[in-house]
């Protein structure tokens, strides 16, 4: 018998729930293994693959998206050592489960939390309610790998946002084994759509692309970089989160921040006794 | 080659008298390569076309788009907004072209005409009981000539499919020189009578072979077709470019055996720049530049057009651009 030659994996991109080469077909070493290096023609496909789920998972009930988010919670759960493997200390997959669950809660709960009637001087119902932005491009923190990751994708999707993930680039393995735990958890296929590589070829795309509606720049360090980011968001008015400092303690409470920024308000008037 | 290609046309000419001719001679064409076609047509559309001549393509596209709206729910204010895009494509930038040609039902036709009335934008109308092509051959008629009347400058006729598949060539092609009369063809000497251009849509998700699609070809130019199209867009089956290849084979080969130039025009299913960008290369490649001009080779869409002007922004600004900053139809 001879020796059995282990399986190497290659790391590849997450679009429209698929994993994709790199369409340049470049590739990097991360941690002695192949990963994709995403070019402006990836981040341009991941926006329409955001772009064709909006429909789909805005119009979802929040009770569905909610049992989703919990599901991811379930597979991760599942793929504990897999990320312990890849360097994640087991503390951090637990509180990045954990995370998911909070967020999953938050589902069908923060409309009546951050929406709500309003008093008008009128015969009418005034009626606010939180929608969804639409498309988000969001720059992953470099670190923790899986929490910093998953703390900033869960707040944007729970809502009905679709997210472009700029994953951290020295620390791209967890975003793509994250990528396989979404592609498992009936999350439809475009909500979530990871790219790994530079940072300088992917972001400016997104962040000037006319069709992304909300830009997270928790990720940038470099605070040229995230300025000259902001500038090219403004073209079409996108909200924009910026940079966090380099010791923000993600383990902390996240509080509603991070969900409340990427909504819009819809008001409803609504005459009385009609 | 004017002089063989003059006697050739009255050889031509004579086949749609008898029934036993036309056939023969339909028959007689060599058949379609259906694996070589496709490959070819793979193959064409590998080509990498970039930055500045991607810039040209991309506005030579926009010149050849019939700007179509063939809906139940076609109301005039919608088809006005329609013509309206169509004189300028992009309002915010100058420099876009304006578009082939506006296509619409002929009751939609005076409501485009008012606005068209004065520019170079051509106005297209289905006809002949578009789109089965079902109905007694006085009622195409009158449809067209209503179409001609009320202001189309073309005319997008189908064929009889029925009969066609059927096997009686001489009534299909009776049927395109009586749509082609309609047309005011008879009478375009005399002053003040319009004068259409003739499309004829083959259908050819409904031909079922390459070689019908040949036959078909030919048939529609030996009656006098200025034009013909692929499709109706109401079939699942609509353009395709192996089909247009051979619908470009034969409008090439029918010149060098007349010497008349014949358009193509395909016509649904095709909604990117980057398939706009294939058939050109392949109406480049197969008959050559004469056809890349939208007096002889047209697209029939309607979202194609929202793509090609986002790509269009996309070069001039170098920013993706998004639908929202397009209108919707």
């Amino acid at each position: 018998m001879s020796e059995r030659v282990a399986v190497r994996k290659t790391y590849k991109l997450f679009v429209g729930g698929k994993f994709p080469r790199s369409e340049s077909g470049r590739s990097y070493l991360v941690q002695d293994s192949n990963v994709s290096l995403a070019s402006r023609k990836d981040a341009r496909d991941a926006v329409v693959a955001a772009r064709a789920a909006v429909k789909g998972w805005a119009g979802a009930t929040a009770y569905n998206r909610g049992q989703i988010l919990y599901r991811v919670a379930e597979m991760l759960e599942g793929r504990r050592e897999q990320f312990v493997a890849l360097g994640v200390p087991g503390d951090e997959v637990d509180a990045a489960t954990d995370r998911w669950v909070w967020y999953a809660g938050w589902s069908d709960k923060l409309p009546q939390v951050y929406g709500g009637a309003n008093p008008v001087a009128g015969p009418y119902f005034n009626l606010s309610a939180p929608e969804p932005t639409g498309v988000v491009a969001v720059v992953a923190p470099e670190a923790p790998a899986l929490l910093g990751l998953v703390s900033v994708i869960a707040p944007a999707i729970v809502t009905g946002n679709t997210v472009v993930v700029a994953a951290s680039p020295t620390a791209p393995l967890a975003a793509v084994t994250l990528a396989e735990v979404l592609a498992t958890s009936d999350l439809p296929g475009g909500v979530v759509n990871i790219l790994t590589g530079r940072l300088s070829e992917t972001v400016p795309t997104l962040a000037a692309h006319m069709d992304v509606n909300a830009i997270d720049l928790t990720g940038v360090t470099d605070a040229e970089l995230a300025a000259d980011m902001e500038v090219k968001a403004a073209e079409n008015l996108k909200r924009v989160l910026r940079p966090v400092s380099a010791g923000h303690d993600w383990s902390a409470d996240p509080g509603l921040g991070r969900m409340t920024a990427l909504l819009e308000t819809k008001t409803v008037w609504h005459p009385k006794g009609v | 080659m004017t002089a063989t290609a003059t006697s050739a046309r009255s050889d031509l000419s004579e086949l749609g008298r008898s029934e036993t001719a036309l056939r023969t001679f339909l028959h007689g064409l060599p058949g379609v390569d259906q694996v070589g076609a496709e490959q070819r047509a793979a193959q064409l559309g590998t080509r990498s076309i970039k930055t500045t001549a991607k810039a040209e393509a991309i506005d030579l596209a926009i010149r050849m788009v019939d700007l179509t709206t063939l809906e139940g729910a076609d109301t005039p204010g919608k088809v006005r907004a329609l013509a309206a895009k169509a004189l300028r494509p992009d309002p915010a930038d100058p420099s876009c072209p304006h578009v082939g040609a506006v296509c619409v039902y002929p009751s939609m036709v005076p409501y485009v005409a008012e606005v068209l009335r004065g520019s170079d934008v051509h106005l297209a109308s289905v006809a002949t009981s578009f789109p089965s092509g079902q109905a007694p051959l006085e009622i195409k008629l009158a449809d067209t000539r209503a179409a001609v009347e009320a202001g189309a400058d073309e005319i997008d006729m189908v064929i009889n499919r029925g009969a066609f598949l059927a096997g009686r060539y001489t009534e299909v092609y009776d049927e395109i020189v009586a749509t082609k009369e309609a047309c005011g063809g008879a009478d375009a000497g005399r002053q003040g009578r319009p004068r259409a251009h003739l499309k004829v849509i083959l259908e050819t998700g409904e031909l079922a072979t390459y070689d019908n699609v040949r036959r078909a070809s030919w048939l529609a130019m030996l009656a006098g077709a200025d034009f013909i199209k692929t499709s109706t867009g109401k079939v699942p089956v609509a353009a395709t470019l192996p089909v247009t290849l051979v619908m470009l084979e034969a409008v090439r080969d029918f010149r060098a055996a007349t010497g008349r130039q014949v358009g193509v025009k395909p016509a649904g299913g095709i909604k990117t720049t980057k398939d706009a960008i294939k058939y050109l290369v392949m109406v480049n490649e197969t008959v050559g530049p004469d056809w890349l001009h939208p007096d002889w080779f047209r697209f029939g869409a309607s979202s194609l057009l929202n793509d090609l002007l986002m790509q269009r922004t996309k070069l001039t600004t170098g920013v993706y651009a998004g639908p929202d900053y397009f209108t919707l139809d």
